[in-house]
């Protein structure tokens, strides 16, 4: 951590986005995590994706538990709504927000612990009920907060920095998450923005519940040999599936790939999801696919990232509920208490 | 692009920016840093011993490091480098312990120093500590030059001026005032080991329009006009005068006449505002005093009648380009007459050495300028040197002291038998951690975002009214102390250790100016365009370092640190520090020996 707060200043030549803020205006308090921990990375991240979005600061809300991981929506979105709840209950949070306001923008941040362990009832819960949000577990293996404890997520045999061997088998987050029914799948690597920026913004974007493991190395409790979620180890066993690029309807489609490799998804707001498969054999629109080819991955010792899982066509919570297009929350006393009349009819269709 | 070597002294030195553009190189944030702490004397004596002059030019100095100041790309307004000197100046104690040792019994070799301006003062400095014989000569009746002759008493009183030339003189030169030089050859006659040509630029330009024979009496050169106001010999001006010219020497011409008496006094450019050669602050003091400054108006004829100056026809011109350079075009405006009663000619001046002559092995060029060494500021005559204006015409004070460094470590070396240019002493570095503890520096890390403090002034209807009263009061302790709070530490460098980093992106996500990018390494034309922020200023070289465990390479774009350090606190391994570095500039007295 730092004592000195960041400086104001910013570079000369930074760009601002299509609403005249720049990236830092999307920044949030001066972290308090050990330097070099991976969740700084991943809210630097998030950052930057929602800046380079031009979304208004004040149009998400950010929604954690508790954790290293859940103290970092202080550290990103200064400006925006947040709520930081009870170790492992943030999806009840998030699934009330966002159904009292689906206009806003839901970013979950959450822990291994605080998602795989104390709370992975509410997880599979939330994604069965397919909120519209963009859910990241910042995945280290270990209690970070609480002093490095194995949590859920630690691989059977991975050892602690004292050298002593988890026993127990992993929960994988992304196997869960497609086998309950996520529409949006991803799995990433904080060391890397390149992956990670457009991931988020394709999350963000997206319809129905999104979610994204991000591999996130604990600097103070499990980066030691020995860990399969050190930095060296994941970078030394990740192999990138599809690459995902969001681009928006101002945006010029200016990349071009070889062809063949390339699948476009269109997006409710008009942008076009660039899917660029770096596998042959690798579908990103087959589910039971997916899920095998994760699970074969992970049998070997694999970290396999990108955009594993989307369903283009998916549909969320208030589709399912059939709620009004008004946000709930704008709804006024006039709308909810119609009058006897209504009551009547109401009463006379049972009748 | 190859790694940097970052123990190259340049490499750093480059960051520096103030003291890369200092001509005598002044570590200046480690002087800033002594203000800072309250510690004058030692701010004092470290620009002594790089600037020689430094409550002198604290008041006086050109500043190249003020534009250069890494401040201005920041946050626009630089750090007032300058003004600060002179903090440590007026505020310092007793300098005596720290002076060097003059050595009473001599090394048995003479130097002559001809002139007692800057640039002789300054060799003399530097090599009296080595037991040297050091001979001065000048033809006024006491030294300093033009800083006395020249610049006015209230923008330098005579206290201060005399303070630093005396100091130099009581080490223990010999010197002989009111002695005009008129021979070289006379001068070789008294066998001297090495001389010195310290005698400035010291003729004005004339202008030759019609009507200028007729008019004689009532125009005077800029530079002579001032230093007999300097000498006590002028001490009023009356009616309208006309300033021609548009350097430093037309706003001291014109400020000077404001002061003896002038009915009114206006300056009179053929150039445009901006280009004048007179320094920003200079043509601010002067406007400020109710002198108005016209330009783009060449002079065309000095109307008379008998004998008697009626006042000055101007053409009108405007400034358009041409093959990148300005030329000054007619407007097809009618000529404008301009009365007045005097003309102070401040038009240029040259280094004219008619005393020398041409026949004794030092060679002049077409301009008529002595042909030297750049680096040993030797002459074509192996045992003459220059230095200062005579060298290679006007400058400035800080270039005189930093000419007079280079001949001294020539001098030196050539006294021993040594070639000045092959056997000169090496720039070196040395790199210090910074590091106190986690979190802890033993530099003041933390960004002060405050604005430029403006320097108070005296009461203007009394400075106009005295020529001694010095206009700038100077910054107080407390003034002085928040405007080096503003100074970036640019010294204390950020120094990275590739083997320890473990590429988690920290440095890059704390920066607050985008210096950082981890990256696939490429050549530096289109590794400047695709780092977190594009690298558009070429003059700051990239630091590049080796590969890293990803193949990638960490480039870091020096440009707009702020030294803050933040990049080291985040690192969880230490792969960045903050080392101070101290750069070694060859001087005699200080790390030459
Ligand atoms: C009006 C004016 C204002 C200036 N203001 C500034 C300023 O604010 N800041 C700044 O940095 N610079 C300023 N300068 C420039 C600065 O004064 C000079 O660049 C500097 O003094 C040069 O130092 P020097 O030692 O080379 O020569 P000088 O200072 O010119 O000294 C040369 C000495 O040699 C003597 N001499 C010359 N010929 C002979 C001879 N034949 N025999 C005997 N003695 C001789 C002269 O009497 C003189 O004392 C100003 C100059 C002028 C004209
Ligand atoms: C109900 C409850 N039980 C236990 C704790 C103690 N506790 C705090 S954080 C934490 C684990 C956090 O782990 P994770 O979610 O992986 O976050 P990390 O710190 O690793 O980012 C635990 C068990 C608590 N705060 N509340
Ligand atoms: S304990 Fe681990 S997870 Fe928590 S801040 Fe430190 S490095 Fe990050
Ligand atoms: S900020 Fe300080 S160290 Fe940096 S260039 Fe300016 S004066 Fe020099
Ligand atoms: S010291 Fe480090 S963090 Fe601060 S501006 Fe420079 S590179 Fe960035
Ligand atoms: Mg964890």
């Amino acid at each position: 951590m730092t004592f000195v707060p960041k400086p104001k200043v910013r570079h000369p030549l930074l760009e601002f986005n299509e609403i005249g803020l720049t990236r830092r205006d999307y920044e949030g308090s001066v972290s308090t995590l050990c330097a070099g921990c991976g969740h700084d990375s991943v809210s630097a991240a998030i950052t930057i994706a929602c800046n380079e979005m031009s979304i208004p600061p004040h149009r998400f809300a950010k929604l954690s538990g508790i954790g290293c991981s859940s103290k970092t929506p202080s550290y990103f979105l200064g400006a925006s709504h947040g709520f930081n709840s009870v170790h492992g209950r943030m999806p009840s949070v998030a699934t009330g927000a966002n159904l009292a306001n689906h206009e806003l923008y839901c970013i979950g941040v959450s822990g291994d612990g605080d998602s795989a362990s104390i709370g992975v009832g509410q997880f599979a819960h939330i994604v069965r009920r397919k909120v519209n949000m963009l859910y990241i577990v910042d995945n280290n293996g270990t209690y970070g907060l609480t002093k490095g404890q194995f949590s859920a997520t630690n691989d059977r045999g991975s050892t602690s920095k004292r050298g002593v061997p988890n026993l127990y088998s992993p929960i994988d987050l992304v196997s869960m998450a497609l086998q309950v029914g996520a529409s949006f799948v991803a799995r990433s690597f904080s060391g890397d923005k390149t992956q990670l920026v457009p991931l988020i913004k394709a999350a963000l974007m997206h319809k129905g519940f999104a979610f994204i493991d991000v591999i996130s190395p604990c600097v103070m409790f499990n980066n030691h040999n020995g860990s399969t979620k050190s930095y060296q180890y994941v970078r030394e066993h990740t192999a990138a599936m599809v690459d995902a690029q969001l681009i928006t309807p101002h945006e010029e489609i200016s990349v071009e790939y070889a062809p063949g490799t390339v699948k476009e998804v269109d997006m409710p707001d008009g942008s076009l999801l660039r899917l660029r498969k770096l596998s042959e054999t690798y579908d990103p629109h087959d589910r039971i696919g997916a899920l095998n080819h994760v699970q074969r991955a992970q049998e070997q010792g694999d970290v396999i990232t990108g955009l594993l899982y989307v369903d283009p066509i998916a549909s969320d919570l208030h589709e399912v509920l059939e709620t009004t297009s008004t946000p709930l929350n704008q709804l006024v006393e006039s709308d909810l208490c119609p009058g006897s009349e209504a009551l009547d009819g109401v009463n006379a269709s049972f009748r | 692009m190859n790694p940097t070597d970052i123990h190259a002294p340049a490499y750093f030195h480059k960051v520096v920016d103030c003291q890369w553009a200092c001509p005598a190189h002044t570590p200046v944030p480690e002087y800033i840093r002594m203000i800072a702490a309250g510690r004058y004397t030692e701010a004092y004596m470290i620009n002594w011993e790089s600037n020689v002059f430094p409550g002198i030019l604290g008041r006086t100095c050109d500043r190249p490091c003020e534009p250069a100041c890494r401040r201005v790309r920041t946050e626009e307004k630089p750090v007032a480098i300058c003004r600060l000197k002179r903090v440590a100046a007026d505020h310092k104690g007793d300098i005596e312990a720290y002076l060097p040792h003059v050595p009473t019994t001599k090394n048995g070799k003479r130097i002559a120093l001809l002139g007692a301006g800057p640039a002789s003062l300054a060799v003399a400095r530097d090599l009296l500590p080595f037991g040297y014989e050091i001979d001065m000569f000048d033809r006024d009746p006491a030294g300093g030059g033009m800083m006395r002759s020249q610049i006015p008493a209230f923008r330098l009183p005579a206290d201060v001026l005399e303070e630093e030339v005396d100091l130099i003189v009581n080490m223990g030169v010999n010197a002989t005032y009111n002695y005009e030089i008129k021979s070289m050859k006379a001068m070789l006659e008294m066998n001297y080991d090495a001389y010195f040509v310290g005698t400035g630029a010291p003729r004005g330009r004339d202008l030759d329009l019609p009507g200028r024979q007729e008019v004689d009496e009532h125009i005077s050169i800029g530079i002579d006009w001032l230093s007999s106001v300097a000498f006590g010999h002028t001490s009023s001006i009356s009616g309208k005068v006309i300033v021609m010219g548009g350097g430093n020497t037309a706003m001291d011409c014109c400020r000077t006449s404001k002061r003896l008496g002038a009915e009114s006094v206006t300056v009179v450019v053929r150039s445009g505002f901006e280009v004048m050669k007179a320094s920003e602050w200079e043509k601010e003091d002067a406007m400020s005093e109710g002198i108005p400054i016209i330009n783009n108006r060449p002079p065309k004829e000095f109307v008379h009648e008998n004998g008697k100056l009626k006042g000055v026809i101007f053409e009108c011109v405007k400034p358009v380009e041409q093959d990148g350079r300005l030329k000054y075009i007619p407007t097809g405006e009618p000529d404008v007459f301009i009365e007045c009663d005097h003309i102070l000619m401040a038009i240029g001046q040259e280094n004219h050495c008619p005393w020398i002559e041409r026949d004794i092995g030092i060679e002049f060029d077409k301009w008529d300028c002595p042909i030297l060494d750049e680096v040993t500021l030797q002459s074509t005559h192996p045992k003459i040197f220059f230095g200062g204006d005579s060298a290679f015409g006007p400058e400035n004070i800080i270039w005189a002291s930093a000419h007079a460094h280079q001949a001294a470590i020539s001098i030196h070396l050539a006294c021993q038998g040594k070639d000045p240019k092959d056997e000169r002493p090496p720039e070196g570095l040395n790199l210090i951690s910074q590091k106190m503890g986690v979190h802890e520096w033993s530099y003041d890390a933390e960004h002060d975002a405050s604005k430029r403090f403006i320097v108070p002034h005296a009461n203007r209807s009394r400075s106009l009214d005295n020529i001694k009263v010095e206009v700038e009061l100077g910054f107080d302790e407390l003034l002085g102390s928040r405007e080096a709070q503003r100074c970036l530490n640019c010294d204390v460098q950020t120094v990275f250790t590739e083997r320890l980093c473990i590429e988690c992106d920290a440095c890059v996500d704390i920066c607050p100016m985008d210096c950082i990018t981890f990256t696939n390494n490429a050549e530096e034309e289109a590794l400047r365009d695709y780092l977190t922020a594009p690298a558009k200023n070429l003059e700051q070289a990239l630091y590049v370092s080796d590969d890293l465990e990803t193949g990638r390479v960490m480039v870091k774009d020096e440009d707009v640190c702020l030294h803050c350090g933040l990049c080291a606190e985040r690192c969880p391994t230490n792969a960045w520090d903050m080392q101070k570095s101290v750069i070694h500039i060859p001087q005699l007295g200080s790390y030459a020996e």
